[in-house]
């Protein structure tokens, strides 16, 4: 199987009792733990304002916790300022929510940003510039099937292109960690069928450790059950007896708290009326008079 | 009351910590020498236009309202002494800032303020650079370079205004004696305080746009707050510290 070698099995990202505070409103993050190991997809849901960006920029290092403790790596990242921070995020990728591309740049030096400005690829002192780095980024950018847009601006693009300049900005450093922010948020199903279809791509060719934030249990669903076919260029359905399956676990976040951690049949058999909101098949249907229909094919 | 406070000491505290963290920034490497560049051509050349005609009209204006005045004591000799300290300590530099307070700390808010709503910061940072040092510190190095060049041209050019109105239209004095009367009464205390005041100015535009655009939430609304607060604060800081600056040296 592409890039599935037996890789040691490290402790990507360790959340212990993390809790977040902001004067005396109610938490923002209650008391949540889980561990993220590699080769893992992590697929975190919750309803608006449950905490999962809060999550996502912790493990970044973009907001301070209360109280509890935050791992990298192996490393306990707690306590570090700015400068350290800086090293710890250059082996993470990151989507946010509406792409956050520099609008000022081109599509091109959006995508070479990591590369040219993270201390790692400094070379004996001398920074990279933007023609050292263009097949790297020409390589990340003809992935997301965007390769013929090196010149334009993001403002040029729609929704969903962009989102696909995110993932190729996120993944052109090769990181260790990738965190999607609601990378199908607000675009149409079949748009959004073709980020996920680029994240299982992903996985399966760089075998990326990725916590993927959504409220679309479709994008769950897809990820959890196939897998990317280089030679048909598609994706097929895991066998139900895969062990591939069981790389995917799904979390759900609840006004900050953490309700559920699991894989998907638990999911679909919790019996919790939150939690089933966000399973294929709820256990007690939500609507019982409008039986959900999700769409079947994904290519 | 204590609650009352708290907002004003924490700004004020957002505003030290910021000012402290961008000019550490300047002798740390990585220097971002293009963003530098970039913002003192839209900063300094692009406001040259704007300056020059509100320097030259001051100019005019003053040597108008001077004319009368000074004709009931029969001192019209002395517009020149009079236009060149009025324009180098106080006129030149107020106005100048005041204008590139409404024309810049208003567009870096909105700018930054933008890039602040739409994640962009986040991922500036994210991505391995910090943005005080990308975004703030050109900017501030920029304000602080082209401020005060920018408040010399205004006040040559308002000089030159008054003397367009003094020696050929309304023939108060000659054109020798009013070059030398304005070259004569400037002495090292008004050209000192001249140049410390938009120094000062630059510092205040530049931050406070920065702070306001940097802190902005909740959306484009947001954006539009934080513009208007960019502007009017430092407009009453500008006329603070000129009222500070100007007692000092009054003293001198």
């Amino acid at each position: 199987m592409a890039g599935h070698e037996a890789k040691e099995r490290n402790c990507i990202l360790k959340f212990e009792e993390v809790s977040l505070q902001f004067d005396q409103e109610a938490p923002v993050l209650d008391k949540v733990s889980f561990e993220i190991w590699s080769g893992e997809t992590r697929i975190i849901l919750g309803a608006a304002g449950a905490g999962k960006t809060v999550m996502m920029k912790i493990a970044l290092g973009l907001l301070n916790t209360t109280s509890g403790r935050v791992s990298v790596m192996g490393q306990d990242v707690t306590n570090f300022n700015e400068r350290q921070w800086y090293a710890v995020r250059s082996h993470i990728g990151v989507l946010f929510q509406e792409g956050g591309l520099f609008d000022s740049l081109t599509i091109e030096e959006n995508v070479a940003y990591p590369l040219l400005n993270q201390a790692r690829f400094m070379n004996d002192g001398q920074k990279p510039t933007l023609d050292t780095v263009r097949p790297n980024v020409q390589e990340a950018l003809n992935f997301v099937e965007l390769g013929s847009t090196l010149s334009k601006f993001p403002s040029e693009l729609s929704g969903g292109m962009r989102r696909r300049v995110g993932i190729a900005r996120g993944s052109v450093a090769d990181p260790d960690l990738f965190l999607y922010d609601s990378p199908t948020a607000g675009l149409d199903p079949i748009t959004a069928n073709t980020i996920i279809t680029l994240l299982i791509k992903d996985r399966e060719v760089r075998n990326t450790t990725a916590a993927i934030i959504t409220h679309r249990f479709q994008d769950g669903h897809l990820l959890a059950n196939f897998r990317y076919n280089p030679e048909k260029d598609r994706l097929e359905r895991l066998p139900a007896d895969s062990p591939l399956r069981e790389r995917t676990k799904f979390m759900v976040m609840k006004e900050g708290r953490l309700v559920f951690e699991g894989a998907e049949a638990e999911l679909d058999a919790s019996l919790d009326p939150y939690i089933s909101k966000f399973s294929m098949h709820p256990a007690k249907p939500v609507h019982p008079e409008k039986p959900m229909h999700p769409e079947k094919n994904v290519s | 009351m204590l609650d009352w406070l708290k907002s004003p000491i924490l700004t004020f505290q957002e505003f030290v910590t910021l000012a402290g963290r961008a000019s550490l920034n300047v002798f740390r490497r990585p220097f971002y020498g293009q963003d530098l560049f970039l913002q003192m051509d839209t900063i300094g050349v692009g406001s040259l236009p704007i300056t020059v005609l509100i320097g030259f009209f001051s100019g005019v204006i003053m040597a108008l309202q001077m004319s009368r005045a000074l004709s009931q004591y029969g001192a019209t000799g002395q517009v020149g002494q009079i236009t060149a300290i009025t324009l180098v300590r106080e006129l030149g530099p107020v106005l100048t800032a005041l204008l590139i307070a409404g024309r810049n700390a208003s567009g870096i808010a909105s700018e930054l303020g933008s890039m602040k709503v739409t994640e962009q910061i986040d991922a500036m940072r994210a991505l391995g650079t910090d943005p005080v040092k990308k975004l703030v510190t050109p900017r501030l190095l920029a304000m602080c370079v082209t401020l005060p060049l920018l408040t010399i041209i205004a006040d040559f050019v308002g000089i030159v205004g008054a003397y367009i109105v003094a020696v050929p239209l309304l023939r108060l004095t000659t054109g020798s004696q009013y070059w030398n009367n304005a070259w004569r009464s400037l002495e090292y205390n008004d050209i000192a305080q001249g140049l410390l005041k938009p120094l000062l100015f630059a510092i205040i535009i530049a931050l406070v746009g920065c702070l306001y655009g940097m802190r902005t939430s909740g959306g484009t609304q947001g954006v539009g707050r934080a513009t208007t607060q960019a502007v009017v604060v430092a407009s009453v800081w500008i006329f603070i510290i000129t009222a500070l600056i100007t007692r000092i040296f009054v003293n001198l």
